[in-house]
């Protein structure tokens, strides 16, 4: 089948559908990464209303509306066929990401703006739920017999390279203009939104040019297409059985591993570890060059072994290492484990004016810096804002040196402290290393994901059979991993432990990826399935 | 092997329903534990997850019904098979 497909066409199908499915996925994740800067100027926490509409906007966009835009569209595939509706996805995608870096901030057109930016980012996750199945499914239905998962590996690529190009175009404005220039009303985090409309022109082009899947082309003209794909997909107990093992034996562990090695494993090195902002991109960005071309290994092997125990080993991989690299990660940045360089200390005052409280006049802030310098090349700052409280209430502020100490009535026990660890060079690479570990186990569960569901599911049926099993497990199970895990870090704090156990928010990936593994190990079959015209 | 198929088929049933009710229990404590500047928002955060998680879980219910009844003994080879 499709033997007679040559190279250089095959190289051209996935070319043009992994260039749009990557700039589906770089739309995707600039929202997320800006959303710091996007709360601040779209949905103010003092705005009430704003902070749910900005709660709806991360949790719908990823739990509801892409499960939704996978029956929409794989519907939509499956009946008019998958190139016009995965061009359809681009153009909504691309527009809406556009559409986002043009709305004027909420300082500006108040109530406007959250609201149509929520609108935007519901689009985004329409899109996205309608683009994947109709990528993978297109390039499976070019790709010879044999060759199958190796084709498909370079869709699963574009999730992985999307970050990728997204956290670098970031970096690289934001380090080209400065924090303050990055995050004003109209200033550089609006340009990665902008240049999304430039990606997703050339590949609509790109796209144009591409002709039907060979197999829906033939099953259109021999009259043989769904007239009803849902009914057909979710209404026939034959495939909904098939659905559901997809969904809780396969792609339910997949997107906990995917999540956890991609996602949680930069929220844990920022806000646990206390990485400084550029280091943690820089430990994920090289972590995730050097990791994926995995991605087509795994493809590739799993066209030799079949597809089954490649994913289940890299969530057994996951399910028994991930507490060990976890706690690795806080023993190479725990202070206590290095030699300061004693004589080598800098403190700096930050505000050589103490800052009055808003409110209570009596209060005053004085921020200091402390430079703390290893011998392993390691720079932790530890910026500390000690609250002084005045006996006599202060309404100009004053340098520090005309604060004398009879004017103080007592200052806080507990300073306020912020700490930002710059690695040296051997606990860099080490860290890159267990983030480089976690991405091959996402290459293991991912790569050969796409040739395993398109083997799943009927031609007829194909778009939205496997669309709906995917993004549940990769928008719920997946996107819920950042969420549950804090949660549950939260059930293990306790006045005599208030920081909890920071570790037990792996309890969900490790729980769920559990469950998977059995029920793939019990009930798949490791058969691959030649024929995938029927 | 069936008959491991089969036995795991009740555990998945026996474990939705408690699913469904640790996750509703958490929401009951977590809403009842926030803020009343936060309270509306941890509110709309449980109801999503517990609107999308119900599907779901009915969908492991039934997931391990039909594995109690034996539906994965044999897997279709064909999509004949799973289309007839």
């Amino acid at each position: 089948m499709n033997a007679s497909n040559p190279p250089s066409k095959i190289s051209f199908v996935i070319g043009a559908s992994s260039v749009g499915t990557l700039i589906e996925w770089y739309d995707f994740y600039i929202f997320g990464m800006l959303a710091t800067i996007l709360s601040k100027q779209f949905f103010p926490a003092d705005a009430g209303t704003a902070a749910l509409l900005s709660t709806l906007a991360i949790f719908a966009a990823g739990f509801i509306v892409r499960p939704f835009g996978a029956l929409v569209f794989g519907r939509l595939g499956d009946l008019i066929g998958r190139k016009h509706t995965f061009l359809l996805t681009l153009v909504i995608m691309g527009g809406s990401t556009f559409a986002i870096g043009l709305v004027p901030g909420y300082a500006t057109i108040g109530w406007m703006a959250p609201i149509v930016v929520l609108i935007l980012r519901l689009l985004q996750g329409l899109a996205l739920g309608g683009e994947y199945g109709g990528a993978a499914t297109y390039v499976a239905e070019h790709a010879p017999a044999g060759q199958r998962g190796f084709w498909t590996s370079w869709i699963q690529t574009t999730a992985t390279l999307g970050l990728f190009l997204a956290l670098g175009v970031i970096i690289l404005i934001r380090s080209s203009q400065g924090v303050d220039q990055f995050s004003a009303e109209w200033g550089g985090w609006r340009y990665p939104f902008w240049i999304s409309i430039l990606l997703v022109g050339v590949s609509v082009l790109i796209r144009m040019r591409m002709s039907e899947s060979p197999m829906f082309s033939k099953l259109k003209s021999e009259g043989k297409t769904s007239t009803n794909p849902l009914k057909e997909s979710f209404g026939h107990k034959a495939n909904f059985k098939m659905v559901l093992l997809a969904l809780f034996g396969a792609v339910m562990g997949q997107g906990v591993v995917w999540y956890t090695g991609q996602f949680y494993a930069q929220s844990f090195i920022e806000t646990v570890c206390k990485i400084e902002f550029v280091q943690s991109r820089n430990i994920m960005l090289i972590a995730i060059l050097m990791a994926t071309p995995c991605f087509v290994l795994f493809g590739w092997l799993s066209d030799k072994v079949g597809r089954k125990w490649i994913m289940l080993t890299g969530m057994l991989l996951a399910v028994i290492t991930y507490r060990p690299i976890y706690k690795e990660f806080i023993h190479i940045t725990d202070a206590s484990k290095r030699t300061q360089i004693v004589d080598y200390q800098l403190t700096t005052y930050l505000t050589a004016i103490p800052i009055i409280d808003a409110v209570d006049k009596t209060k005053l802030y004085i921020k200091k810096q402390e430079d703390t310098f290893y011998k392993d090349g390691s720079i932790f700052k530890y910026t500390k804002t000690d609250t002084l409280f005045l006996k006599d209430s202060l309404y100009a502020p004053r340098p520090l040196t005309l604060i004398n100490p009879g004017m103080i009535q007592y200052q806080s026990s507990k300073p306020f402290v912020q700490i930002e660890k710059t690695l040296g060079n051997a606990a860099f690479w080490k860290m890159i290393w267990l983030v480089f570990i976690q991405i091959v186990y996402v290459t293991m569960v991912y790569g050969p994901i796409a040739a395993f569901l398109v083997e799943m599911f009927p031609t007829k049926i194909r778009y939205t059979s496997m669309s709906l099993p995917y993004h549940i497990g990769n928008g719920v199970f997946g996107g819920l991993v950042p969420f549950l895990g804090t949660l549950i870090v939260e059930f293990t704090k306790t006045s005599a432990n208030p920081a909890g156990d920071v570790l037990a928010g792996l309890w969900y990936p490790i729980g769920v990826a559990t469950v998977c593994l059995v029920i793939g190990a019990i009930y798949l079959s490791n058969k691959i399935d030649k024929n995938v015209i029927d | 092997m069936n008959t491991i198929k089969k036995l795991l088929g009740y555990v998945w049933m026996l474990m939705s329903p408690a699913i469904i009710l640790f996750l509703v229990y958490q929401a009951y404590t977590k809403i009842g534990a926030a803020s009343e500047a936060a309270k509306a928002n941890t509110i709309l955060q449980w109801v999503i997850i517990l609107l999308i998680f119900l599907p779901i879980t009915i969908g492991f219910f039934i997931f391990g019904k039909y594995a109690a009844q034996n539906e994965y003994g044999h897997l279709p080879e064909s999509s004949k098979e799973i289309m007839d």
